[in-house]
């Protein structure tokens, strides 16, 4: 039987992956990105978990309107990294220190 | 009749000002000549007025009148008046400043001729007798401290002069700065008086004077003292700066740094006899306070006997005349202290007739010397200059009390007022003004035997000096007229006669004999010891400088130490210098470095930015530019608040 906890338990994992992700990778700006749908989805699980659970069509309505969001963001995200890789011929976020103070 | 001495008070005083304004401000258009003459028709006016207003006051017996003009303005519960308080202790000031001003502006023509700024210095004088009348003639003390200061203004002006040279803008600097000094007490006092009697004009002052002479007030926890003693020994401490007393007198010596007309009018005659006016015009409060008379007397005194001394040894002749300015102040403050108020008016103003005369014809010396001052390079002028002489003569003999020249009447009075005073000190004082009339009498004849007698010591066959012109000598001779008979004249009405000349203007002091006529005070000088000090001053001084001239060198070798002492003036300047010039400068620099560079601009100016700076540093190492620092400080920081939200 597959409970409620299993659920989260897997936003969860889903969740810190791609935390952990974002706060330790150096390589790729692409993986970044990832790391951010990672994220997303992670919310995503629990929002719809809590919404089969509870009866209550408002979590899955929620998701919708996340992964929408999640789409254009990608498509924003990519678009900038492309911009980025014209001038920088890099997408190495080690050597991203541009906003150094 | 008030409505008309109102206006002839206004005008007496506003006259010397128009003329002041006009030689001032237009000078250049209307040339030298017409200068001296508005300013001395302006002066000769107000002499006029000021005569007839003392017919009124003085032989009619009308007054006083208290006259007030209109309110300066209204704070709270006081209200400050312009008025006039003309009785019979101002009109004799009026009478004084007005004649000897009139006489210093006649000299001054001779005396300043082909002085780049002549039109400037009649502007000043003219001020100055501006300022002096609103003084004297003051109802209340905002207006006493007007003409108080106003004179105090001119006087660094004309100190100052000759701003080319140097020792004259030091000597304006110091008389300012000395007398910042003395009015510092003196506005202590005025505010004092504010408190205790709730008003500055003088005749509410002195209606409640004896209802306040039991109130106290603590200076210092648990030492209650007199307020009116308090406000006496302020107001005293005011005097001393304007009138020159010690330890505040240094600035006088050096004020004859300025032109010799301006030392007769106003540091002999005039502006420094405003301290004494003022304490005689304050009288009723003097009067209660035994322990501030006092003190005006040791003080009066020790200056009447110690600068006198400082005479002695002095080689410029405006210096000797000015030390024994200093002297006889002391002899008027000596006078106030033994509370013989109008003994000391009447000091000050025969004294302010022979003072005069004795300065300008010092004056009338120094042009025939051509500028030259040292007594040392003088000698044997009597013959060239018979006028200067007599009238020189008249006035040293009127300085050192011989009878029947008018000092001598004036001088008795005090030394017998001293006498007969009972205050704490007044045996001290006694012995200083008796001792000091000896000493007059030597440093005066030292000067005039230095000056007109002995062997010329100039080089003759440069120097032909000549009688100076009328304009010189018509003021010595019309002043040396008063110095010979004003004494005698005024003795009797003013001291002898029951309330006197003064009437009520001031407290009346009944030590004397009443029935003295000036006749009798010569008979009875014979048989007292002030005329046999004077005389025998007069005759060491002719011995010393006459019969011995080796004698002098003698004493200076065998009293070495008293003469260095002199010399040094008791050390008071180098004190000064010590403590007040180089510890103000020592304190300013320490105000300098602490205060302003390392408090102000160190610390806060500098340091400010330096903090700026420095936090920036610390939050520059925050601001790394790697994206993964700043998400692992935003997750953290999620972490924290998660935290903390979940435990509170």
């Amino acid at each position: 039987m597959i409970t409620l906890q299993h659920y989260l338990i897997l936003g969860a994992i889903l969740f810190c992956l791609g935390l952990t992700g974002f706060t330790i990778n150096r390589k790729n700006l692409i993986n970044l990105l990832m790391c951010i749908e990672l994220l997303l989805l992670g919310v995503n699980f629990n929002l719809i978990a809590f919404s089969a659970f509870l009866n209550n069509i408002h979590g899955q309505i929620f998701v919708f309107f996340i992964l929408t969001v999640a789409a254009a963001e990608a498509a924003i995200g990519l678009s900038i990294l492309m911009v980025f890789f014209r001038n920088r011929h890099t997408v190495v976020v080690a050597e991203l220190n541009e906003l150094k103070g | 009749m008030e409505q008309l001495i109102k206006y002839m008070t206004i005008a007496i005083i506003t006259l010397p000002l128009l003329g002041s304004l006009v030689s001032g401000l237009f000078g250049k258009k209307i040339g030298t000549t017409w200068s001296h003459r508005l300013t001395i028709f302006y002066v000769f006016i107000s002499f006029l007025l000021s005569i007839c207003i003392s017919k009124w006051i003085l032989i009619e017996h009308l007054g006083p009148f208290n006259l007030n003009i209109y309110n300066w303005g209204i704070t709270g519960h006081f209200t400050f008046e312009a008025g006039f308080l003309i009785d019979p202790l101002t009109c004799i000031m009026l009478l004084v400043v007005t004649f000897v001003s009139l006489l210093v502006h006649i000299y001054s023509i001779g005396y300043m001729q082909d002085d780049p700024g002549y039109q400037r210095f009649f502007s000043y004088v003219s001020l100055f007798t501006f300022a002096m009348l609103a003084l004297i003639t003051a109802n209340n003390f905002l207006q006493l401290f007007f003409g108080w200061e106003g004179v105090g203004l001119v006087s660094y002006l004309l100190i100052g002069f000759w701003f080319n040279k140097e020792s004259a803008v030091e000597g304006s600097l110091k008389a300012f700065l000395v007398n910042r000094v003395g009015d510092f007490g003196f506005l202590l006092g005025i505010a004092l008086i504010l408190m205790t009697f709730h008003s500055i004009s003088y005749i509410p002052i002195f209606n409640h004077v004896s209802e306040a002479s039991h109130e106290t007030i603590s200076i210092f926890s648990n030492h209650p003292w007199s307020v009116i003693t308090v406000i006496c020994i302020l107001l005293f401490i005011g005097a001393m700066g304007k009138s020159a007393q010690i330890p505040l007198h240094v600035w006088l010596p050096e004020s004859m740094e300025g032109p010799t007309p301006i030392s007769a009018l106003i540091h002999a005659a005039t502006m420094v006899t405003a301290g004494i006016y003022m304490i005689a015009r304050m009288s009723p409060l003097y009067h209660l306070s035994s322990t501030a008379s006092s003190f005006v007397l040791i003080i009066g005194a020790t200056g009447a006997l110690f600068t006198g001394l400082v005479a002695i040894v002095q080689n410029d002749i405006k210096r000797v005349i000015a030390y024994s300015t200093l002297s006889q102040l002391g002899y008027m403050m000596a006078a106030l202290g033994a509370q013989a108020y109008a003994a000391a008016i009447f000091h000050l103003g025969t004294h302010a007739c022979f003072k005069a005369l004795l300065f300008l014809a010092a004056g009338s010396v120094i042009i025939a010397m051509h500028h030259e001052q040292d007594m040392r390079k003088m000698g044997g002028l009597w013959k060239i200059m018979p006028i200067t002489y007599f009238t020189y003569l008249i006035g040293s003999f009127a300085l050192c009390a011989i009878p029947p020249f008018s000092g001598f009447y004036s001088k008795d009075a005090i030394i017998e007022a001293v006498h007969h005073a009972t205050l704490t000190g007044a045996h001290y004082a006694y012995f200083c003004v008796l001792f000091g009339s000896f000493i007059t009498g030597f440093y005066t004849f030292r000067s005039l035997f230095l000056t007109f007698h002995q062997k010329p010591r100039y080089d003759v066959s440069h120097h032909h000096p000549h009688e100076s012109p009328w304009v010189i000598w018509l003021p010595l001779v019309l002043l040396a007229i008063p110095s010979f008979f004003i004494g005698g004249i005024f003795v009797k009405s003013f001291l002898y006669d029951g309330q006197g000349l003064l009437g009520t203007s001031v407290v009346f002091h009944n030590f004397l004999n009443a029935n003295a006529t000036a006749v009798n005070l010569i008979e009875e000088s014979i048989h007292s010891p002030p005329l046999w000090f004077a005389l025998s001053g007069i005759l060491f001084a002719w011995i010393c400088y006459i019969v011995a001239p080796g004698l002098p060198g003698f004493f200076v070798k065998v009293f070495s130490i008293f003469y260095t002492l002199l010399i040094k003036k008791y050390g008071f300047d180098d004190f000064n210098k010590i403590v007040f010039v180089d510890g103000s400068k020592i304190m300013a620099n320490s105000f300098y470095q602490t205060g302003d560079q390392a408090v102000i601009d160190n610390f806060f100016v500098n340091g400010s930015g330096r903090f700026i700076v420095l936090i920036s540093k610390l939050g520059k190492k925050i601001q790394s530019g790697f994206l993964y620092h700043y998400s692992l400080i935003m997750t953290f920081s999620l972490l924290v608040f998660l935290i903390l939200i979940l435990w509170y």
